[in-house]
């Protein structure tokens, strides 16, 4: 979590982070409507058209579930007749509804969007980054980005995202192995195979809460079950064996879960009352021996009681990720004048692969990394801030990083444009725009637009910007 | 002069447009609340009242999403009984708000911001981050443009860029 602060600005890995980018479509045929979820950046996994949501390696939920459903199976077979002619008819019934319950609330808790936060559109990223204060730029590492808001008169810091391009809002984490912001974030939980987060908390304390009555049920009708039968030890003969066996083999499994659920369930209850998250808890944001003078948790109201009513019978935010939402149409039909104008210069460009640059002549070279140093500007800012410049054998290796030496701007762009895969995606992390999007959205930066050499850095130019007003060449 | 009279159209040419940020307001805790300052960016294009105005109902419509009371337990509780099934099938109050929100921002767009070449952005759009707000360029209301001086020293290449979003808005 806390290691993922400066490892995104990779473009590499970037790119392979969005694998559903799809290289450029040349022609407009084939418009087949793609959903949000297809492009989604983050590393979940979609099933049932983007209905379902879960973390890349889910591999222990299956494991989960099997051990509830084979516990449960074990008792309803073998111990329930047993206890049903013995005591009641209701012990089945309750082990019925309790099992429903957990599995309804595990699946709820796995299959649901804990409350991912959509990254920033570069748009919105230009924006932030503009307001950052570049003093230190020259560094290698620059100073760690944060900032500083009152909340409930407590000074709280919010820490930038490289990923995500964004301040993360309060309470927010990144999830390093699913790779979004999480609001609320609890924890990465391998069992549910998801993360907790704001909106599947409730459904995780109520898996929790209800495993622990259905562990302690079933441990408690096992026993039970081998009390009365020891009782009765000459019954005990070949038939009934397995019978003893299964019944054994479902109190171990009981005995072994049944503490640590019974621990988490403890431990949650605490959090929900408190209105703290284990997050939170494990840095011991709020703890008092931390801070000295008026820590405490902001977000906490002041009883218990609606601590626990907030958390989990609060209004059920909605989920930010639009996952079945169309892209929006590839703006053919919208953006026809734009389009016309832009692409008789980009796309010979964009068709072209990054060795084609060292063949062209030098001022044709220049033009064209101007200008895509330009579009440059508005995908990854940040980048050139962190991302050493000549780094990596990429650009040592790249023809055209000593033909443009001349152009400090040159191997920076070369460096990154050798690294994206697709030449005509830039900025991968953008994935949820569309394509032609991201190759003409003139943005302010393109406004910027001046072939002077100097064109170096972007926060230097965008410094500049100007945020308004525009007038048309002559 | 030109103004914008379709939605339509400003929609799909935001891209090309400027955008101002409207930040989220956090002092009061982490229910979602716009900061209320106005954007110096618009000061040429609004008058402060309106904008401010907008950003309260917004503010409002919010705060009742997620306002906490007996409604929203009794919901939560029948939720929690059925093991939230219910949400599946069940339209919550925040969705409803929600419904209400982009009604009112499209009034609102159609109404205000639209003929003075602004667009709003639902915030559900942005992740309830931000409010964007798109300023177009071509609405002609003699702002003083600090680009011109940049772009008339622009080769062919940028030129052509540059002038890519006044030929989109003229459609």
């Amino acid at each position: 979590m806390k290691s993922c602060e400066y490892q995104q600005i990779d473009p590499r890995a970037l790119a392979a982070a969005a694998p559903g980018f799809a290289p450029p479509r040349t022609g407009k045929s084939a418009p087949r409507a793609r959903r949000k979820w297809e492009v989604f950046p983050g590393k979940n996994r979609f099933y049932c058209g983007g209905r379902v949501i879960l973390a890349r390696q889910s591999g222990v939920l299956p494991m989960t579930l099997g051990l509830i459903v084979v516990t449960c199976g074990l008792f309803f077979a073998f111990d329930c007749p047993f206890l049903v002619e013995h005591l009641t008819v209701f012990i089945p019934v309750i082990g019925g509804v309790l099992f429903v319950f957990v599995v309804v609330s595990l699946l709820q808790t796995s299959l649901t969007d804990p409350g991912i936060l959509p990254r920033a559109t570069p748009d919105e990223a230009a924006d932030v980054e503009r307001q950052i204060d570049t003093s230190g730029s020259s560094s290698y590492r620059p100073p760690p980005r944060t900032r500083e808001i009152l909340i409930n008169q407590q000074v709280v810091k919010l820490k930038y995202c490289f990923t995500c391009k964004m301040f993360r809002p309060p309470r927010t984490s990144h999830c390093s192995l699913c790779d979004n912001c999480v609001e609320r974030f609890d924890h990465h939980c391998p069992w549910v195979g998801n993360c907790v987060g704001r909106r599947n908390y409730r459904f995780f304390y109520s898996f929790i809460i209800s495993l622990s009555f259905l562990t302690s049920f079933i441990f408690g009708c096992v026993i039970t079950h081998l009390t009365l039968r020891d009782r009765k030890l000459n019954e005990l003969c070949g038939c009934r064996a397995l019978t003893v066996l299964c019944t054994v083999v479902e109190l171990v499994i009981c005995f072994f879960s049944i503490w640590s659920v019974l621990g988490l369930s403890g431990f949650h209850t605490y959090l929900v009352a408190s209105n703290l998250t284990t997050n939170e808890d494990i840095k011991g944001s709020w703890s008092s021996k931390r801070g000295g003078e008026d820590t405490g948790n902001p977000y906490s109201h002041n009883s218990i009681f609606t601590n626990c009513c907030v958390t989990l019978c609060g209004p059920m935010p909605p989920s930010l990720i639009d996952r079945r939402g169309l892209i929006p149409a590839d703006d053919a039909a919208a953006s026809t004048a734009a389009a016309a104008a832009s692409e008789q210069e980009l796309p010979p460009f964009m068709a072209k692969s990054d060795t084609h640059m060292c063949a062209q002549s030098p001022k044709d070279l220049l033009e064209r990394v101007v200008r895509s140093s330009d579009r440059y500007l508005l995908c990854p800012p940040g980048t050139p801030k962190t991302t050493p410049q000549g780094q990596g054998a990429s650009a040592a290796t790249d023809p055209s990083s000593s033909s443009s030496s001349s152009e400090p701007s040159a191997p920076d762009f070369t460096e990154r444009r050798s690294s994206c895969p697709s030449a005509a995606t830039p900025c991968p992390p953008y994935g949820r725009g569309t394509k032609r999007a991201s190759l003409h959205s003139i943005n302010p930066a393109f406004r910027l637009a001046s072939p002077s050499p100097t064109l170096s850095r972007a926060p230097l130019v965008r410094g500049d910007a100007p945020v308004l007003g525009f007038v048309p060449p002559p | 002069m030109r103004h914008f009279h379709n939605l339509h159209e400003m929609r799909h040419s935001a891209s090309l447009a400027n955008k101002v940020f409207i930040q989220r307001d956090y002092s009061q805790g982490t229910a979602c609340r716009f900061q209320t300052k106005f954007p110096l960016e618009l000061n040429s294009r609004m008058e402060q009242a309106l904008f401010e105005e907008t950003v309260k109902t917004l503010n409002s419509y919010y705060a009742e999403a997620e306002k906490i009371g007996g409604q929203s337990y009794l919901e939560g509780c029948l939720a929690c009984a059925t093991a939230y099934v219910i949400f599946l099938c069940l339209e919550t109050r925040y969705e409803k708000v929600l419904k209400k929100i982009s009604g009112y921002i499209q009034e609102q767009n159609e109404k205000i911001f639209a003929p003075r070449g602004l667009l709003l952005t639902d915030p559900i759009e942005r992740g309830m981050r931000v409010i964007e707000v798109s300023v177009f360029e071509d609405h002609g209301s003699g702002s003083s443009t600090p680009s011109s001086s940049c772009h008339s020293s622009g080769g062919s290449s940028s030129s052509s860029n540059s002038a890519a979003p006044g030929a989109g808005d003229a459609r």
